[in-house]
């Protein structure tokens, strides 16, 4: 059965688990992500600066990115089915150009009353730390 | 115990930004999906605004001599802490309208809370943010709450 009919018939449950994703960002893609916000921080672009007077091992991925990543892994795993209505996260720690990244979840509650869905979310690094925790709610279509 | 914060820097607890309007593009919505490597045409296309595109919508164009020397631009909401070095950090978006290209949003920022915890490792000011944006209808679309942590 297709992802978004299993939802749409509100038969998601607690325990039910977000595909993952793997990310590679590399400096095109950060140097683009930054562009787009006007964020000319050095440590995201100048790798000198970076390493030498910031004391990083490279240019340092977006703190913000990475919670985009949370939300296009629940929006991914809704489909049409339901939609994204708030999200919490926090970056625990820096992750660097270099590193392959991992993002997830699974549902960690469900109200078949209101239709709302819990989900916890996550950025792992090759380490399978989480980096970036976060808790993401959403109202499944009824 | 002594505490770090004046009573001048608390003075700063509820502190506004002046209301930021901008417009949103399909241009714009583009480049963002792109550059986040979203995977879903609606965003790719510039049809709709996917989460946090409010990021990059209301980041701070700033002039070049307005930048510090490491490429940053300075947060003129905040008082000068006396702590400065800046540690992780959360927050917490709800998403109340969806965004499409042609919208008018106007954010504003206000500084709701200062305060201090001491943590084995030394004193630590937290802070918190509130930034609020509405449409031209005056409805509330995206609200975002942050806090930082400062040590």
């Amino acid at each position: 059965m297709a992802l978004t009919e299993r939802l749409a018939g509100a038969n998601v449950q607690v325990g039910d688990e977000l595909p993952g994703r793997e990310l590679k960002p590399d400096n095109v893609q950060l140097f683009l992500y930054n562009a787009a916000l006007w964020n000319a921080h050095r440590i995201h672009f100048d790798h000198p600066y970076a390493t030498e007077v910031e004391g990083y091992p490279g240019l340092v991925i977006a703190g913000p990115m990475l919670g985009d990543w949370l939300n296009q892994c629940v929006e991914e795993w809704l489909g049409n089915a339901g939609r994204l209505t708030s999200i919490e996260y926090s970056n625990r720690a820096a992750s660097y150009i270099g590193e392959t990244l991992y993002s997830g979840g699974k549902v960690t509650a469900v109200d078949p009353a209101s239709g709302e869905v819990q989900i916890e979310v996550f950025i792992k690094n090759e380490a399978g730390e989480v980096i970036t925790p976060g808790v993401a709610t959403a109202m499944m279509e009824r | 115990m002594t505490t770090l914060l004046s009573d001048e820097l608390l003075a700063n607890i509820g502190r506004q930004s002046a209301p930021h309007r901008e417009l949103v593009t399909r241009r714009d919505i583009r480049k963002y999906a792109i550059a986040t490597g979203n995977r879903q045409r609606k965003y790719l296309d510039g049809d709709q605004a996917p989460p946090m595109f409010h990021v990059a919508l209301f980041w701070d164009v700033v002039e070049l001599e307005d930048l510090t020397p490491d490429g940053v631009s300075i947060d003129t909401l905040l008082p000068k802490f006396p702590l400065e070095r800046a540690m992780a950090g959360g927050l917490k978006i709800d998403y109340l309208k969806p965004v499409y290209p042609g919208d008018w949003l106007t954010a504003t920022r206000t500084l709701t809370n200062i305060y201090e915890k001491h943590g084995r490792s030394g004193p630590l000011i937290f802070y918190e943010t509130d930034l609020r944006i509405a449409n031209d209808a005056g409805e509330q679309v995206i609200r975002e709450q942050t806090t930082r942590i400062l040590r």
